[in-house]
């Protein structure tokens, strides 16, 4: 188990090193950000002193190693647009987006996994097929198109719930949540359902489709078999077996809501990370840009190495074949 | 001898999108305290069908469409899911026929044995614990303490099915449907799982069926036989009568293709021709296109007689007194 984790974290460095390289070349490709933060009188000697002042007058591989050499020790680079570091300034935001996120999963988990059994036990009732259908919608609608109307009606024509911004928010651990007060609850209510509506549709198919594949296998129909109450063999039979692939893709669906949550956060003007990456898109603020991305990636691994220790922690087949190695 | 189960013109059928299938048609037996029958037939020819129908577990499409199951004087078709879980794993076990499937993977043994204890009986998880430890003693599983805390995978397919079997034996049930549990396993297993078996029900006088593609394996265990085809049961009677003076061609047939009843290296001795497909049957006996003595007279439904008590045979021309 510690070798495969150590594997594992040897495999997660190489892809963000990879990633430094991606995300570098890739924000110099979409243009000189001088372009647009110099006042439109500026002169070439002008010119020439803010690339220098911005470290781009260097050729590109050295501007990549002296990023890379900064990176290291944790320093990304400052913001072109407001000079402080980038770093601390995404970090600073990732509460709001990771509040935003981890409600839309606890909504799509909460919301999905039972309609899901109820699709995949009752498959041909009305209400069974409701719930496939309204799946379906869930994967199409556009999320943006979902959050307007969600504005609309909501906030606009009922004018029951707030639109904009956090709300109220309390300090939990230097940490500033909404979720603890009133107000700012009903701030996240409508960004973290927006966000949530994909993944519902998510995790709907995936656990009907694991409880249609599960009530068929032997175990279940032994299980009746030795008189056990319906409730048990649902409860505890068919779902602790779906809640592997179920929590493997849940797991590593956070990784994409927090990405995906810049719709959301933009609509909403929800002051997460998604915001900022947006603001600082528009004025080619590379720093922030680029800090974004890494942390992003960060994440990313992150969670799937979180989510590959809890699939054997679920599996009592893997944790046996993870020990041998 | 009390009669604890007996079957009365079981018709169980499947709604499938090519038609209806009936798997078990006019199927009548019975069981007593203490004994064991023997269902046997081929793949196919509905003895698990018959098996789920006891227990009440035939699930849509299927359904039982006809007959009576009295278990000790009560009919069990038609009773309501709460009532019929009551019975099963108490009153009435089943073993599965493949072990690799039988327990919940991500379960360990005793959270399954200790729930099994607890479906049926208010006891305290201490005692229920001790009971689980006490069946896998019983069925022969070394070191039961510390196999308990085991998940099936760290199990062999013998030693699962032997779990398997430790749960069915719980409750100390009055009935334990076996179907096929050996077939999945090895020879040697095989003969210790059956001899433990017929010990364990002959001193507990619980009635076994036991289900089994293999003529040699019953004739080995069961008191009596009966013989499975195509959904119908053909022939029935104690296992000597049987085996000795099959009636029916198809019984004559299995019989002579046991490895012992063929000569060493020449090729078995088959029974020429396919199963019929379920579906559609027709009115008139199934076995008559692979049937030596078939006629005119086997187009219309073969009758059944009864040359003595607990004898049957439904076949239009049966063979007496001996074999083909
Ligand atoms: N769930 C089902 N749906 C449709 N047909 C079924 C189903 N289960 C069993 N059958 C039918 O019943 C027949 C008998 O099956 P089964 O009792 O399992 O045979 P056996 O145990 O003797 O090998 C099969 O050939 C099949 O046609
Ligand atoms: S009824 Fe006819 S076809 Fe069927 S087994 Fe008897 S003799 Fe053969
Ligand atoms: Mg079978």
């Amino acid at each position: 188990m510690i070798i495969y984790v150590a594997r594992r974290l040897a495999q997660a460095l190489l892809v963000v090193f990879a990633m430094t390289l991606i995300v570098f070349l890739g924000v110099n490709v979409i243009g000189s950000p001088v372009d647009i933060l110099i006042s439109p009188d500026c002169n070439q000697a002008c010119y020439q002193a803010s690339l220098k002042a911005l470290g781009l007058d260097l050729p590109l591989h050295q501007q990549y190693l002296v990023f890379l050499k900064n990176a290291v020790t944790g320093d990304l680079g400052k913001s072109f647009a407001i000079g402080v570091p980038a770093l601390p300034l995404i970090v600073e935001r990732m509460p709001a987006t990771l509040e935003l996120a981890l409600s839309a999963m606890f909504l799509a988990i909460v919301i999905g996994i039972p309609l899901g059994m109820w699709a995949g036990l009752k498959p041909d009732s009305v209400a069974g097929k409701t719930i496939m259908g309204g799946s379906i919608l869930g994967f199409s609608l556009p999320t943006f198109w979902v959050g307007l109307m969600l504005i609309m009606v909501f906030a606009v024509y009922l004018g029951v719930l707030p639109s904009t911004g956090r709300g109220e928010t309390v300090q939990v651990f230097g940490v500033r949540l909404s979720i603890l007060t009133l107000d700012g609850l009903a701030h996240l209510i409508l960004p973290a359902v927006n966000l949530a509506l994909y993944k519902i549709s998510l995790v709907i198919r995936l656990t009907r489709a694991g409880v249609r594949e599960t009530i068929t296998q032997d175990y279940v129909k032994f299980a009746r078999a030795r008189g056990l109450k319906a409730r048990r063999v649902i409860l505890v039979h068919v779902l602790k077996n779906i809640m592997i692939p179920v929590v493997t893709v849940v797991g590593l669906e956070l990784g994409n809501v927090i990405a995906f949550s810049v719709v959301s956060e933009t609509i909403f003007s929800w002051p997460g990370m998604g915001k900022l990456l947006i603001d600082s898109l528009r004025l080619l603020d590379r720093p922030v840009v680029v800090a974004y991305l890494m942390i992003t990636v960060l994440m990313f691994v992150v969670i799937n190495l979180i989510v590959d220790v809890l699939y054997t922690a679920l599996d009592p087949r893997i944790r046996l074949q993870g020990a041998a190695i | 001898m009390a009669e604890t189960l007996r079957v009365e013109n079981l018709r169980t059928s499947f709604l499938t999108k090519w038609g209806e299938v009936t798997a078990v048609d006019d199927v009548s037996f019975s069981v007593d305290a203490g004994e064991i029958l023997g269902i046997v037939g081929e793949s196919g020819s509905g003895k698990t069908v018959t098996g789920f129908s006891i227990l009440g577990l035939i699930d849509p499409p299927g359904r039982i469409k006809g007959g009576r199951i009295l278990f000790q004087d009560e009919d069990l078709v038609g009773l309501p899911e709460n009532r019929m879980r009551e019975y099963r794993g108490k009153r009435i076990a089943m073993v599965f026929q493949d072990p690799m499937m039988t327990l919940n993977p991500v379960l360990r043994i005793d959270t399954q044995l200790i729930e099994s204890v607890l479906a049926h009986d208010k006891v305290d998880r201490v005692t229920a614990r001790q009971r689980a430890r006490d069946a896998l003693g019983q069925v022969g599983i070394p070191s039961p303490d510390e196999r308990l805390a085991s998940y099936p995978h760290q199990f062999s397919g013998g030693m699962r099915q032997r779990v398997a079997i430790a749960m069915a034996l719980l409750h100390r049930p009055a009935l334990i449907v076996a179907d096929e549990p050996t077939t999945a396993l090895d020879v040697t297993i095989q003969g210790q799982i059956l001899f433990e078996v017929q010990k364990l029900c002959k001193e507990s006088r619980t009635a076994l069926i036991w289900i089994s593609h293999d003529l040699s394996v019953v004739a080995g265990l069961a008191d009596r036989v009966a013989v499975m085809y195509a959904g119908k049961l053909v022939e029935q009677g104690s296992v000597d009568d049987v085996l000795d003076r099959p009636m029916h061609p198809y019984t004559s047939g299995l019989i002579g293709s046991l490895p012992s009843n063929n000569i060493r290296g020449q090729p078995l001795r088959q029974i020429p021709g396919m199963t019929p497909s379920l579906l559609n049957l027709s009115a008139g006996c199934a076995f008559r296109t692979r049937c030596p003595r078939a006629d005119a007279a086997c187009l219309e439904s073969p009758p059944v007689s009864v040359p003595a008590s607990g004898r049957e045979v439904r076949c239009a021309h049966p063979l007496v007194g001996g074999g083909s």
